[in-house]
């Protein structure tokens, strides 16, 4: 690697200060809501009160005469215009081979309406104002249904879609159940442990929001969206919806304020408003009330399982057997069909040499809202299961839970190792991070801390989570024949301009990851230039190639490595250019510290030099094309795999039930590290929302599929002083298979801390039936036996 | 209805119905679209401005109630070649990831500061939290305050 870049403090490893926060912290970001197009009219959606309900009517005469309001267009105009369905983009297959059962689901509903908030219609209005007092005033006739709402309940229930027998979208295994049921029927001790992992409501503090333009001289349509994937969100428009084609359809992703997941998916609003504009012929605009998010954002998690692990009479895992109920929601959202099935069972090994597991996953319909991925999508229940069932286990056989886990941990003699759940972990070492994590809680003096908080009247708990995660999906043509609708590779561009600087184009999304001082970081490293003299153009399908955007831990590991391999590319030609001009071969240049040096000669060239003879190609090879750009499709060969260790110790006031978390430490290990300041900040925010679900937040549906937790007054945010200083460390084994050696870190906080909390939680009541979020009300109770 | 308000040192006057807000005066009269908009329940603290020297959060404040008095935003604390020390702590500290939640959080801790006689990290927790932050889990947001409030009472 090039040396001026780290002499300068701003290579790879440098804890680098932002690029992108000068804008952010002087209020000059420019998000969605903050662009404003000319002749501009407002759209507000029309929202379906009930749960079920059959739409007998709409009548729209009495919002058309609100002054302002100049059309309403419901789901049978759009239907009329021949907009077709939002897709799932992963068809998985069940256990008797047959394909999911996928339920239309059309942008805005138009015969029947299947969770509270779902969109059915549309008022464009000349002011925000008009547009809501429109949308009030549109009278829909309902007819209500009986709404399904308990995912257990589901299959026992009416269907709430056609063709869809007793709302299972699918009924999905993975591993060898006869082998797995046999290990449990010999194994010397069978731990059992029902759990649920509750539903999340993402809520990026940026409320989704869109503006739809069409110029019909051109018949060119641009959408300005809150997306972690533009590229994507163009496809499918244009693949699937049939919104406009490709070609003649811009997708852009300005500043996107927080993600988690929640702005992947393929959402009605965005598509309507899109669609609208070309009806109405002016640009329109609409930006979600947190309400809306709450209701109409897809959510997270909620699963409902019971796991089993068996353990031979020397303490080994023999066998893990696990069975999930998933909660789709109304409709199964863009990834809602792969999250709960192959970036969850897959995962079930965790970090331990368990010889056979069997998982089996039912994905249900419900009438609540979509669910998809939420930062982790699948690893974070993967992990409460492994990491709640581990832990209940050293419990019950009065084993130390770390050493429990020690004595089953994959080696780093076992790499590479295939777990009997489909994956190959390339690399690890699971007990560097324990170790590490042991040493900075300070374990040994647990104990005492315990007798302390006893005295003080407060119970005091240790809690551990070794997770695994599986980062950067891939390769391809693996995902797709899984069922996965696109490709996993992504694009980069790196072009050299005359002078010598550079702008670099990912297909990857930063809406709070911090690409454009990271990715700087990597190329200004890798070409020996200045971090100023880089700069990262994410967000634009009308100025980025391509891309599939930023979700699953991928941007730098996959993203990342499509800028080493085209700024290779570039370094080539460099070479070829530099060789004609210092007369010499080309496999007597090298490229080193940002030169281009003749071996056995005191001739160099810089960088720039050789930038510039490309755009000025006077002394210049015969046969070579002038210019300096390259790009690169960088198609992962593995999933990468973060591990680490996270130990969570909490207080609970047996008075008031009230979990104070005192202590939390995560070791983690995520490979080469780019910024370690901004790791850090990463798994700072993953361990908040771990934080959340453990002890706060929970979705709450009531019977007749109402949200109860609809606000910030209701759906428990955590707040600067619910939580603690995080302690954060790292170990490092370089992933083996990109060329960064970095692995992923955006989801590890989010996925370990859960488990780790719970773990003390239980810990410190002495009970193992507390459900998340650990909430005073539940632990009073237990703890008073009320 | 008129009202007249100073908003980061100019006066304006504006004409407007009875039930505008600041935060909308602020964001679509006077294009400063750096106070954001994060709910509707006065929870999450995106749009916090400064209302003659006191953190205030702007959607829940109404135009009229602004009229005659001085309005400072984020725009007009600093600029990027002369940050105000808090900003400046906030990039040093990488107290931010998306940049939503900042701008409200950093005029509520601009106000926190001049209004404490002697900060802790509990205090500024505290201090905190009526504003939402999904990315930072608030370790760094809690380093900047710290940082700047050292520089602010030097």
């Amino acid at each position: 690697m090039a040396s001026t870049a780290h002499a300068a403090g701003h290579g790879i490893g440098a804890s680098v200060r932002r690029k992108e926060d000068r804008r952010f912290i002087t209020g000059q970001g420019r998000y969605t809501d903050d662009i404003n197009q000319p002749g501009q009219v407002y759209a507000v959606f029309v929202r379906s009160p009930y749960a079920r309900a059959r739409i007998d009517s709409i009548d729209v005469s009495e919002a058309l005469r609100i002054p302002g309001v100049l059309a309403v267009l419901t789901g049978k105009d759009m239907q009329a215009d021949g907009l077709g369905d939002l897709p799932c983009g992963w068809m998985v297959k069940q256990k008797d081979g047959s394909d999911m059962v996928s339920a239309p689901h059309p942008p805005l509903a138009h015969t029947q309406v299947n969770y509270v908030g779902e969109p059915y219609a549309l008022v464009i209005a000349t002011t925000q104002a008009a547009a809501r007092q429109g949308m009030e005033v549109v009278a829909t006739e309902f007819t209500e249904l009986h709404a399904v709402v308990d995912p257990v309940q589901a299959t026992q229930s009416e269907d709430i879609h056609d063709g869809v027998v007793a709302n299972l979208a699918f009924d999905w295994e993975l591993g060898d159940r006869e082998a797995t049921e046999a290990a449990l029927a010999a194994a010397a001790h069978v731990t059992r442990l029902d759990l649920t992992n509750n539903r999340l409501i993402p809520n990026a503090i940026e409320p989704r929001a869109a503006i739809g333009v069409y110029d019909a001289a051109g018949g060119d349509h641009t959408l300005y969206t809150t997306s972690q994937n533009p590229h994507l969100e163009r496809l499918v428009l244009s693949a699937f919806v049939k919104v406009a084609p490709e070609h003649k359809l811009r997708v852009v992703a300005p500043d996107v304020g927080g993600g988690f997941g929640s702005k992947i998916f393929i959402y009605a609003e965005e598509t309507a408003v899109l669609w609208a504009a070309r009806r109405v012929g002016r640009p329109v605009k609409w930006r979600a009330d947190r309400s809306e998010s709450f209701l109409a954002d897809a959510h997270g998690r909620d699963h409902v399982t019971h796991a089993e692990l068996g353990i031979d009479a020397d303490g080994r895992f023999v066998a893990l057997k696990v069975e999930t109920t998933a909660n789709l929601g109304a409709y199964l959202s863009t990834f809602g069909s792969s999250v709960p099935t192959y970036l969850y069972g897959t995962l079930l090994a965790g970090q331990y040499r368990t010889p056979n597991i069997h998982v089996e996953v039912k994905g249900v319909y419900t009438n609540t809202a979509p669910v998809d991925a939420y930062r982790g999508a699948g690893r974070p229940e993967a992990t409460y299961v492994v990491e709640r069932v581990v832990e209940t286990a050293a419990r019950e056989l009065g084993r130390d839970p770390a050493e429990l886990r020690r004595a089953n941990m994959i080696r780093p003699q076992d790499f590479p190792y295939a777990t009997p759940v489909a994956l190959t972990y390339d690399i690890g070492d699971y007990e560097a991070s324990l170790d590490k994590a042991l040493a900075l809680i300070d374990y040994a003096g647990f104990p005492e801390r315990r007798r302390a908080s006893e005295a003080a009247g407060r119970r005091r708990g240790i809690g551990f989570a070794c997770y695994i995660e599986a980062c950067g999906l891939a390769p391809s043509k693996l995902a797709i024949e899984l069922g996965a609708g696109v490709g996993l590779y992504e694009c980069g561009e790196i072009r050299v301009n005359p002078t010598g600087s550079v702008t670099v184009f990912t297909g990857v999304h930063s809406h709070g990851q911090s690409h454009e001082t990271t990715f700087a970081q990597i190329v200004a490293d890798r070409f020996g230039i200045g971090l100023d003299d880089v700069e990262v153009v994410h967000g634009d399908t009308g100025r980025i190639e391509f891309g599939l955007g930023t979700y699953g831990s991928r941007s730098l590991v996959v993203g990342g490595s499509a800028l080493m391999v085209a700024a290779d590319k570039v370094i080539a030609k460099g070479r070829r250019i530099a060789a004609h001009m210092m007369e010499g071969a080309i496999d007597d240049v090298s490229f080193e510290d940002g030169n281009f040096v003749l071996r056995d000669s005191n001739r160099s060239l810089s960088f720039g030099e050789v930038a510039f003879a490309a755009y000025v190609p006077a002394n210049y090879p015969e046969d070579l094309e002038p210019g300096l750009s390259e790009k690169a499709f960088y198609d992962p060969k593995n999933f990468t795999y973060p591990a680490g260790t996270h130990i969570a110790e909490v207080e609970v006031d047996p008075e008031t039930g009230v979990t104070r978390l005192v202590n939390f430490v995560a070791v983690d290990d995520f490979g080469t590290l780019i910024n370690p300041l901004v790791v850090h900040g990463q798994v700072h925010g993953g361990l908040a929302q771990g934080a959340g679900q453990a002890l706060m937040e929970q979705g709450i549906y009531d019977e007749y599929g109402q949200l109860q937790t609809g606000s910030y007054m209701d759906y428990c945010m955590p707040r600067a002083d619910d939580l603690p200083d995080w302690v954060v460390d790292t170990t490092v084994t370089p992933c083996t298979h990109n060329p960064l050696g970095a692995k992923g870190c955006g989801e590890a906080g989010a996925i370990g801390s859960p488990a780790a909390i719970m773990n003390a939680v239980t810990d410190a009541v002495g009970r193992n039936d507390i459900s998340m979020p650990a909430t005073p009300e539940k632990l009073w109770r237990a703890l008073s036996g009320q | 209805m008129q009202v007249t308000l100073t908003v980061n040192g100019t006066s304006h006057t504006l004409d407007v119905p009875e039930n505008t807000l600041l935060v909308d005066v602020l964001r679509e009269h006077l294009e400063l679209t750096g106070t954001h908009v994060g709910c509707d329940t006065s929870q999450c603290g995106a749009c916090t401005v400064h209302l003659d020297g006191r953190s205030v959060k702007s959607c829940t404040v109404l135009a009229a109630q602004a009229d005659g008095a001085a309005v400072t935003t984020i725009e007009g604390i600093g600029t990027p070649d002369a940050l105000h020390p808090m900003q400046a702590a906030f990039r040093e500290c990488h107290a931010l990831q998306c940049g939503f939640c900042t701008p409200g959080m950093i005029m509520s801790a601009i106000d926190l500061v001049n209004s404490s006689d002697a900060l802790d990290r509990k205090i500024v927790r505290e201090g905190l939290e009526g504003n939402i932050c999904r990315c930072t889990g608030y370790h760094h947001i809690v380093d900047a305050v710290l940082m700047a409030a050292g520089q602010m009472k030097a």
